[in-house]
């Protein structure tokens, strides 16, 4: 199984909303919907104060609770990689990954209703290309590849700088990993 | 008091986007792979700002589907930013403008109908030649912003004309370029000739980089943060870049001025100037180390808030990476009137540190030679646009909006008619809404060229539909770079309804004016293909590929002992400006204090967010849903007082009565308690513009207070104050 995982640098992100973009153009998302969201943090007083830009999608975790709760397998993994994928012919609508997903990263596609989320771009991970929001990123502060090649970009990394992800309390084992 | 805000972007604004009308990007059925069908490619040029990015226009089946950054191009890196990305928006937007239309009188009160275009440019010419007939061509003015310019600029030389200004220069850069052309000879360029990548040290004043998304500054900001640099960041907000910084130096606004003349006091007096490089190149250190001398740390502290020991050490920082610092210029620099000078002060600490044009501070920027397409000389006209305003702001050098305006008012005013390109100006000029009727009311007449109905196209008396960025040729991009580089737009589509490209426009219009000559190309693309062929390229290769790169034939930085001839009257850098003393202005920049703020009002503070260019993208669909409207930053204490909360929405007044629309409030500790901020080119009232129309506030419309640069027009903004109004008042707008 290969384990694709992306690393955000907040020490260069802006918070300026192209990946937001970038994935709505690239993948068509309907008016009103995003796979993926930038969230800022401040914290002290004035002025001492710190400020964290996140940019937030699917964790495509290790552990997926949202493909073990699926009750029609429409939520599955892809090619035998930790890439999480919705099947809209066999999605119900039935909102289970919803409320499984600790991440809040899956979203009702209106009208027909079925549940759409973050891909990583696989159509373009398979020709070798980074997903979208990567390649679009004005700041390079986004980095993807694969965690079993040890002397990929993510795996470098991933030693040799401060790293977080978010909610690790769940034991689902995220991939989106952000620097700090 | 809150510690911690936490704000998830877009899924706040999705709910807001939700009611607007539903065209994007298909439907929602379980569809195939995005580039499984038929994928062609078109290289532009992003018209989303004036950065001009390069990229490919890609359609799927034939329909739009993304706008991506072509890798060979230098401005942007291969990747354009929120905004270019967004592009799809501006050639899909419903409120296009479609149709030329015509102002007219039904039934006593005037409106706006369709017209072809034969009509349109018929009313145009025979206005034009009444006006050159009776007053001369020079009384015909445009006013402009943005790559198409040049084709209505051709236009009006032809015509008899070169009275142009643009905001771009008194309500933007235009301090910051004469400042340094006073010092240097040359000014610091667009895009910025700043050798960020290669800094070890880079201070920015006031600038916020990584808020304006100017691509190429952003992208070499984030390398030398990943190189380590050393950032520091004047603001008295907490701006994106102050968060990435190793000094953040929360300033007391308006007292930029006297930090400048302390750090050049603690580099003179500890004596870490490079006294070789100002040897070679400069005159006039033995006067700014006198006239600095009192601008000492410890008095520049009472003035700016700056610890002594943060400016000494500061200072330091520069030295030590020194020649690879940049004091950034900055861009938009029209703050209290004194822009020129303060420029000037950034010009000459980087003089001091000698990083012009060398390496890690400035680089020399290289562009082809391109020759102009053969054609018959221009008229020469009798008067220049300065003649407009006889004595004024000498150092100028080119229009001044807020001046040709003035000048356009009253039955004896200088100009008589106007072509607006690309430019609203009611959005744009501080206050100027009264003086703008009154000069459309003087006008004969008023055309105006947009893709979208813009405020300004309510002052028109005809209204021509350009098609976008995405549907037209312009001319060949060649800006100065760190290589020489051309860069084509080209169509990608048909026009939408019945709008047209600039260049089809001019021509026509050229037509009507007997100018024929000027324009003996059927198609632009004749045009582009003939100079192309004279640098060894084609329209058939640039089609392909979009962006070619030259090498460079000159060095990129001073040489070791290079002998220089700055483009300045004593051929050296200018530290001390006799050029401006010999006009009665300070030699040396001198500081002087801001107003204070009256009681119970606050500082107002403007500047971009990373989505929108000014009030030019609010409206374009993609960009209204990631932000639809800009936010009031309030201190925690200010909004306690005023018991307001975020997500209220507030109104200000200025002291002169004017009151603004209504403005979502964010609480954040991330403005001082002296000041509040927003976000420049909301509140829009053109009610055709439908996403975006009566939503937020406009900083523009608050401003009374104008402080304008004695030196060349430029109109300071930044010695505003505003109150909260926290009910609607009797006849104040939506």
């Amino acid at each position: 199984m290969t384990r694709y995982a992306m690393v955000i640098d907040t020490k260069t992100c802006i918070g300026c909303g192209d990946c937001v973009v970038a994935c709505k153009t690239e993948n068509k998302v309907p008016e009103g919907l995003n796979r993926d969201w930038v969230v800022e943090a401040t914290n002290g007083t004035y002025p001492n104060l710190t400020t964290e830009f996140r940019s937030e999608r699917c964790n495509h975790c290790s552990n997926p609770t949202c493909v073990t709760l699926c009750p029609t397998g429409a939520s599955h993994l892809w090619n035998d990689t930790n890439i999480v994928l919705v099947d809209a012919d066999k999605c119900t609508g039935c909102k289970a990954c919803i409320a499984a997903c600790p991440y809040d990263a899956r979203l009702v596609m209106h009208p027909e209703g079925y549940i759409d989320k973050c891909t990583f771009c696989h159509h373009r991970v398979e020709k070798g290309l980074d997903p979208a929001c990567v390649s679009s990123c004005p700041t390079k502060c986004m980095y993807f590849g694969s965690l079993d090649d040890p002397n990929s970009e993510v795996s470098q990394l991933l030693k040799t700088r401060n790293y977080k992800v978010l909610s690790p309390e769940t034991g689902n084992e995220p991939n989106v990993y952000y620097l700090v | 008091m809150r510690r911690r805000e936490f704000i998830k972007v877009s899924s706040l604004l999705s709910a807001t986007a939700a009611t607007a009308p539903t065209f994007l990007l298909g439907g929602c059925a379980a569809k195939p792979l995005p580039g499984t069908g038929n994928v062609t490619a078109t290289p532009t040029i992003c018209d989303m700002c004036f950065w001009k990015c390069a990229g490919h226009v890609y359609k799927e089946d034939g329909e739009l589907w993304k706008i991506t950054g072509n890798d060979d191009d230098l401005h942007s890196g291969g990747r354009l930013c929120t905004r270019g990305t967004g592009g799809p928006g501006a050639y899909l937007d419903p409120d296009r403008l479609k149709t030329p239309l015509l102002r007219v009188s039904v039934d006593g009160r005037q409106t706006f109908q369709p017209v072809s275009w034969d009509q349109a440019l018929r009313f145009i010419a025979s206005k034009m030649q009444v006006i050159a007939d009776t007053h001369g061509p020079e009384r015909m003015l445009m006013l402009n912003h943005g790559a198409g310019s040049s084709h209505f600029r051709h236009l009006l030389r032809a015509y008899g004309s070169n009275c142009h200004a643009e905001p771009a220069f008194a309500q933007c850069r235009g301090p910051r370029d004469v400042g340094f052309r006073l010092t240097f000879g040359e000014s610091a360029s667009s895009p910025e000739r700043t050798d960020m990548e290669n800094s070890r040290c880079i201070v920015l004043l006031g600038s916020h980089i990584g808020e304006n998304l100017h691509n190429g500054q952003v992208q070499t900001l984030a390398e030398a943060l990943n190189k380590g640099v050393t950032l520091i960041t004047v603001d008295p907000r907490f701006s994106v870049p102050a968060g990435k910084s190793k000094y953040w130096l929360p300033i007391k606004p308006g007292t930029d001025m006297a930090l400048l003349l302390s750090w050049m006091n603690v580099l003179i007096e500890e004596g870490l100037c490079d006294t070789d490089y100002l040897e070679h190149y400069a005159i006039g250190f033995e006067q700014v180390a006198e006239h600095v001398r009192n601008y000492t740390p410890e008095w520049v502290y009472l003035e700016t808030g700056i610890k002594p020991d943060v400016i000494r050490e500061t200072a330091r920082e520069m030295a030590k990476a020194a020649p690879a610092t940049v004091v950034h210029p900055g861009r938009h620099a029209v703050w209290y009137g004194d822009d020129t000078q303060r420029s000037r002060a950034i010009a000459m600490l980087n003089a001091l540190l000698g990083s012009w044009n060398r390496k890690g501070g400035f680089y020399i920027p290289e562009k082809i030679d391109l020759p102009s397409y053969p054609l018959p000389d221009y008229p020469e006209p009798k008067y220049r646009v300065s003649d407009a305003y006889p004595g004024k702001w000498p150092f100028a050098g080119q229009g001044v909006t807020n001046g040709v305006i003035d000048a356009s008012v009253g039955e004896d005013a200088f100009f008589k008619g106007w072509l607006v390109y690309g430019t609203n100006l009611p959005q744009t000029i501080p206050a100027v809404e009264e003086q703008l009727k009154a000069a459309v009311d003087s006008l004969d007449l008023v055309v105006v060229v947009e893709t979208m109905p813009s405020e300004m196209t309510g002052y028109a008396d005809v209204i021509l539909p350009e098609c976008t960025y995405l549907e037209r040729y312009d001319d060949i991009r060649n800006s100065g770079e760190r290589s020489p580089s051309l860069a084509l737009r080209m169509p990608a589509f048909e026009p939408k309804y019945d709008s047209k490209p600039g260049w089809w426009i001019a021509k026509r219009l050229g037509h009507r004016l007997g100018l024929d000559d000027y324009f003996p190309w059927e198609d632009y693309s004749e045009k582009l293909d003939w100079q192309l062929k004279q640098v060894g390229s084609s329209l058939d290769e640039m089609q392909k590929i979009g962006v070619k790169n030259f090498p460079r034939k000159t060095p990129m930085y001073f040489r070791e002992g290079e002998r220089v001839r700055f483009r300045t009257p004593s051929r050296k850098i200018e530290l001390y400006s006799q050029q401006l003393a010999d006009k009665g202005f300070d030699p040396m920049p001198v500081y002087t204090p801001p107003d204070p703020v009256p009681k119970g009002y606050y500082r107002l503070n403007y500047g971009r967010m990373p989505a929108h260019t000014f009030g030019k993208t609010t409206n374009n669909p993609l960009l209204f849903e990631l932000s639809p409207e800009n936010q009031l930053w309030v201190n925690p204490l200010v909004a306690s007082e005023w018991g307001i909360r975020s997500g209220d929405y507030v109104r200000l007044g200025s002291p002169k009565g004017v009151v603004s629309n209504k403005i979502r409030v964010r609480v954040t500790e991330r403005i001082g308690p002296d000041s509040v901020f927003m976000a420049h080119g909301f509140g829009h009232k053109s009610k055709r513009l439908r996403l975006t129309a009566g939503v937020g506030a406009d900083d523009a419309s608050l401003m009374s207070n104008i402080k304008i640069d004695p030196i060349m027009g430029g109109t300071g903004m930044r010695a505003n104050f505003v109150t909260f109004v926290k009910e609607r008042p009797a006849g104040a707008a939506t």
